[in-house]
């Protein structure tokens, strides 16, 4: 750790970290629900605990983003942070509105859009809470050393608070709410947080690889204006049934299906710079979580997104289980990938430590990502079956298909459990003691 | 090829790129915008119904359970055409009673059965969410979802 400032990053990852555990308890549980739907139906019913889950995961998601950002842009930008005192505060108002916001789900206070159920007085905190953040950053790079991975970020962290403000847009005309609800949440996972996931594993090869900059935030250019000449227009896949024209299918379809190149350019980019290496990085846990970034993403968000995002395709599987597995891979792939992988390296040199726990991190990584593979398969299954009797066929009641479906939802329950595990494996290789390596590697080089 | 790209020129294309295709998409949904509120959506008025069933709709998070228009949770069944399901097109008045007949039933308690919160609705707050469903059921949504099963 260069700057003292970085040291702000800490707090960041920790609060993200405790949100993740809560994440994915509460998956847990609702797997549960699935299997045994009784079960707390009336003390905290399924729309809860689902809303608990998704809102945990994009919080903790945000957090990470925000503590990775106060990591690396004083490296970046060769100066210290403009204001600790500002981070903190931005911090401390992000923590009480996420806890507002858990807290009052569980009494019933919520507003009902999907993802954007966080109260009023929530969503104004976030924005506040943006605003010092941009304002934060971006004095610093202001002052420091302008980088290309400093402008991406920047830009994507820009793009995440102005359109987060179309949350505050809630029209009376159920088509056009939707409309301008995917500027959110499309516009954001599949536009500008691509943004800041190439800016941060661009960061990340650069540290771990040694590679010349210039390749580098060449690379870096090269991937986010793929993701965004793609994603923004690709927008159009969800504009197929909610109103909108029938040109979106057309223009949906195309644009969409190119949404596989980023992260396929990303896995390219990823494999490309280690292969040229110039630097044996000692943290190879990081690199692992890197490197499987790029990969699960590509299957996760790239393949799993285009198998149902041809309109023709999606007229049957729309709003299945099919979406739901996709969803569940393009986020752990994409984004908790990424922010497991950049805490994996920032960890070490925010605890003052030499790369530690590395086997049981990596071993955490490939629990993980088999348990999410698995239960993309199994809802993947479930979603294939639900399409044809449901869609296809449809002679049956929704309720009826569901019990077709069983046996998945305890498949998913199982691998649920699985990734719960993994999870509480990386949690105790960062926080548990450091224990001296059970493997050791020849020739790596002591962190600088 | 890649190595003939300077970083200059990848930077320039991203950032005119950029702008270009969002300034498509900005001008298509406005477009799209004007053809909900005249054309997929003008078929019945937004109501003070069904203004305040839609409130309803959110107010009790019922699109983490339930799908409309295919988004949401997918763990209950999709309300888009829910209306249409319960025979409203052709018997409004019959749909609207057995829809709030199932509301004000619930939660059945069956064992292994997925369950549905009773959420005390009142009378008009029930109407209300019918009046949006009806409302839902008669956008032009392109002949989403292919059956009545939704």
């Amino acid at each position: 750790m260069k700057y003292e400032s970085q040291k702000v990053a800490l707090a960041y990852f920790i609060v993200a970290l405790a949100l993740f555990a809560v994440q994915v308890t509460v998956g847990l549980v609702a797997g549960y629900v699935y299997v045994a739907p009784n079960f707390l139906s009336e003390l905290l019913p399924f729309n809860i605990l689902r809303m608990l889950h998704t809102n945990s995961l994009i919080v903790w998601l945000l957090l990470g983003f925000f503590g990775a950002a106060y990591y690396l842009i004083p490296e970046e930008s060769e100066t210290e942070i403009h204001s600790v005192k500002l981070a903190y505060i931005q911090l401390a108002i992000l923590v009480v509105g996420a806890l507002g916001a858990v807290i009052g789900y569980v009494f019933r206070i919520h507003e009902g859009r999907e993802f954007l159920e966080q109260p009023l007085w929530v969503k104004l905190g976030i924005v506040v809470g943006a605003l010092i953040f941009l304002f934060n950053v971006s004095m610093t790079v202001l002052k420091g050393r302008k980088t290309a991975i400093t402008n991406v970020l920047l830009l994507g962290l820009w793009g995440i608070a102005i359109f987060f403000l179309f949350s505050l847009y809630n029209p009376s005309n159920l088509s056009v709410d939707k409309m301008y609800w995917w500027y959110v949440v499309h516009l954001w996972v599949e536009g500008v947080w691509e943004l800041v996931m190439a800016a941060i594993l661009a960061f990340l090869m650069l540290k771990m690889t040694g590679v010349d900059r210039e390749v580098i935030e060449k690379w870096l250019y090269a991937i986010v204006a793929l993701s965004l000449f793609t994603g923004l227009l690709g927008t159009g896949h969800h504009y197929y049934w909610i109103g909108t024209p029938s040109y979106w299918q057309w223009i949906g379809s195309i644009f969409s299906s190119l949404e596989v190149l980023p992260f396929f350019a990303m896995v390219l980019f990823t494999f490309n710079m280690v292969w040229k290496r110039r630097r044996e990085h000692p943290n190879n846990a990081a690199l692992l979580w890197a490197l499987g970034c790029a990969v699960l993403a590509f299957f996760g968000a790239g393949v799993w997104g285009f198998m149902h995002t041809l309109h023709g395709v999606n007229y049957y599987t729309h709003g299945t289980q099919v979406t739901a597995a996709h969803g569940h891979l393009a986020f752990f792939g994409a984004y908790v990938s990424l922010n497991l992988a950049v805490m994996t390296y920032a960890m070490p040199y925010l605890l003052g430590r030499q790369p530690y726990n590395q086997v049981l991190n990596m071993l955490s990584f490939w629990v993980m990502s088999s348990a999410m593979a698995f239960m993309t398969f199994t809802l993947t299954f479930a979603g294939v079956v639900q399409t044809h009797l449901q869609r296809v066929l449809g002679q049956l009641d929704f309720m009826q298909v569901q019990e077709q479906m069983t046996l998945f939802y305890v498949l998913r329950l199982g691998s649920g459990l699985v990734v719960v595990i993994g999870a509480l494996m990386y949690l105790w290789s960062i926080f548990g003691p450091a224990k001296p390596e059970l493997i050791t590697r020849e020739g790596a080089a002591p962190a600088e | 090829m890649f190595d003939a790209l300077t970083k200059s020129a990848a930077r320039n294309i991203f950032y005119g790129g950029s702008l270009a295709f969002l300034l498509i998409f900005v001008s298509l949904t406005a477009q799209s915008h004007m053809y909900v509120v005249n054309n997929s959506t003008a078929k019945a008025p937004i109501t003070d119904g069904v203004v305040l069933g839609k409130h309803v709709w959110e107010k009790n998070a019922c699109i983490n359970c339930h799908t409309i228009l295919g988004e949401g949770a997918y763990y209950a069944p999709e309300l888009g055409n829910v209306f249409v399901r319960y025979g409203g097109d052709k018997d409004p008045a019959g749909a609207r009673e057995a829809i709030k007949t199932w509301m004000k039933a619930q939660p059945t308690r069956i064992e292994g059965r997925r369950q549905m919160p009773q959420f005390n609705l009142s009378d008009k707050e029930l109407d209300g969410l019918v009046d949006f469903f009806a409302w839902v059921s008669k956008i032009d949504t392109q002949n989403w979802p292919p059956n009545v099963k939704g």
